[in-house]
């Protein structure tokens, strides 16, 4: 893994010297400035429903950065996560009538178990092995999503309620479920933020360093990366049961592998082990599939050729290069 | 108290499919001793050394450290009894900070490694230490600079502050020297004098020099067994040794 994970964030030599400690502050002051705005604004330009697909994918990418980029632990089978919250909080704001939080929360919350679960099976293994695994068990993920009565099969769960928030906002209303769902993806963007500014986010990015030596420091290495990997499951359930909510609608699209690669391509494009990379890469992937809708199959390949400059050209992606531009260290 | 054994090992084997890499060795580290394991290309040294510190574990044989068996503990486990290891090729983490590698070895005793919804600045509360272990090893002007940005001898001067940061009782140094220039060779034979107060070091050496130097005893490996035992002086006029090692018996060397 060493050879894959040292190269993130291999800036020109130079010291975090203060004055670049300052510019490193103002850098993230001025993206949280312009989350922040985009945030606020973004309805009264755009259609709603679109800026809430937007943040589902975004939060989506930043939870599996926290993987990637943050532990050096590549999964492919992040969309097990997303898809299988997505039916659950769907089932339990249908059929049982939860009201939404607690219907986001179930979702969440059974991410989080089968992230234990796939978690636990795949820290067993490194490198490509590990990504093997994640796929495998994500495949089986997809399989019972297919046969199992209650998802509907190939026409997925359809008609999830939006329901009244707290018993009061009317869901349905586009503008209230906009600034629920921008809440929601802010509460687990700053938790996000907050695993990675933490001691247990500074033991991850020891791991991704160099893990004999973090075992050798006395870490138990097996189960910081279980719980990282845990905490990722369900941050990714966190997205995958809002997006239920936003479309009313899980598909087996949302647990089907494709997810999973798109999920990688949108981190890698916005940078990952960068905390913004992954919210700008899930900002152009979705836009550019709804830009190009029009010319059906061939997104695909502006997409491909779009992430094939990207990977050639700034390999750190957006903001990562951004962050070396500007000779800084996180960003 | 000196003549306390701290490490010891009975009967060690370790073998490789049909190949045995290291054969029924025994060994005895003194408590308070620099004890070098030298031996020629092959001797199984670096087997030897993934032994004492679990990184493999043996065919068949014992471990015991402090009197007690850790032959089948995992690598982190004895780290937390206070036995810690170096590598061969150096280990530092290379995008943190000169001071976060330290500060992790320090980290584990505040015990908030796993709260991951607290915010690092609980962390800062060990600067002052960490700072004043980097300053131990002379690095301590280059604490916010990034491990991959020092030059090999001071990256090498970090891992051992990292791992005097655990206050070990037990260091196990794999080729400390490996790779470097003679200047850099002056300074971590210097360094490793230093720290040594206290301390227990078991090391993996190939330069001879700083075996001289350093080391109390000497064991010296040949395809996996013990060819001899002892100081310095004794052990590098023993007949055997010079073969191993030159390749010619001590008479051959003596008509030469």
């Amino acid at each position: 893994m060493s050879n894959t994970t040292s190269e993130i964030g291999e800036f020109d030599a130079e010291a975090t010297s203060p004055e670049q400690k300052t510019r490193s502050r103002a850098a993230q002051f001025v993206f949280w400035g312009l989350l922040l705005a985009f945030l606020a604004a973004a309805p009264f330009f755009l259609y709603p429903v679109f800026v809430m697909q937007l943040l589902c994918f975004a939060l989506f990418a930043a939870a599996f950065n926290l993987l990637i980029g943050f532990t050096g632990l590549l999964s492919f089978g992040h969309a097990a996560f997303f898809g299988g919250a997505a039916y659950i909080a769907g089932h339990v704001l249908k059929v049982w009538g939860f009201p939404p939080i607690l219907g986001i929360v179930s979702g969440m919350l059974f991410a989080a178990a089968l992230g234990w679960v796939v978690g636990a099976l795949a820290i067993r293994r490194q490198g490509i092995y590990f990504a093997m695994i994640t796929l495998a068990l994500a495949q089986i993920v997809y399989f019972f999503a297919l046969q199992m009565p209650f998802t509907g099969g190939e026409d997925g769960l359809q008609g999830i309620p939006r329901g009244h928030l707290l018993g009061i906002f009317d869901l349905n209303d586009p503008f209230a479920m906009y600034y629920f769902v921008a809440a929601i993806f802010l509460v687990g963007f700053l938790a996000i933020y907050r695993i990675i500014h933490s001691p247990f986010g500074q033991v991850l990015q020891a791991i991704r360093e160099n893990e004999p030596r973090a075992l050798s420091l006395g870490y138990n290495v097996d189960r910081f990366k279980l719980l990282a990997f845990v905490l990722s499951a369900a941050l990714a359930g966190l997205a995958g049961s809002t997006k239920a909510m936003v479309f009313q609608f899980a598909s087996l699209t949302d647990a089907h592998w494709q997810m999973s690669g798109e999920v990688i391509l949108m981190t890698l494009l916005g940078g990952m082990g960068t905390i913004f990379g992954p919210v700008v890469g899930a900002f152009i992937v979705v836009t550019l599939q709804h830009v190009l809708s029009g010319i059906g199959s061939w997104v695909q390949v502006v997409i491909g050729a779009t992430f094939i400059a990207c990977v050639l050209l700034f390999r750190r992606g957006i903001v990562g290069e951004i962050a070396r531009l500007l000779r800084i260290s996180s960003l | 108290m000196s003549d306390e054994i701290i490490l010891e090992a009975r009967k060690l084997t370790k073998s490789f499919g049909g190949f045995v890499a290291v054969n029924d060795v025994d060994l005895r580290i003194k408590r308070g001793a620099i004890h070098a394991i030298i031996g020629p290309n092959g001797a199984g040294k670096t087997t030897m050394f993934n032994l004492l510190t679990k990184f493999i574990t043996p065919t068949s044989g014992q471990i015991l450290f402090n009197g007690g068996d850790i032959t089948n503990k995992k690598p982190a486990e004895i780290a937390n009894m206070g036995v810690v290891r170096s590598f061969q090729i150096s280990a530092v983490f290379p995008h943190l900070t000169a001071l976060e590698n330290v500060r992790l070895a320090l980290q584990r005793s505040l015990g908030v490694s796993y709260q991951f919804w607290r915010s690092k600045s609980v962390l800062h509360d060990l600067d002052a230490k960490a700072l004043d272990q980097l300053d131990q090893v002379g690095l301590r002007e280059f604490a916010h600079l990034r491990a991959v940005e020092l030059p090999y001898g001071r990256k090498r001067a970090l891992e051992i502050a990292t791992t005097l940061g655990l206050e070990p009782e037990l260091m196990l140094l794999d080729e400390p020297t490996q790779g470097m220039g003679t200047e850099d060779v002056g300074a971590v034979t210097e360094l490793i004098g230093r720290v040594r107060e206290g301390r227990t070091i078991v090391m993996v050496e190939h330069n001879l020099g700083v075996v001289a130097e350093l080391a109390d005893t000497i064991t010296v490996l040949a395809r996996g067994e013990v060819l001899a035992e002892g100081p310095y002086s004794e052990v590098s006029k023993n007949p055997q040794v010079m073969e191993a090692y030159m390749g010619v018996s001590a008479d051959e060397e003596e008509m030469a």
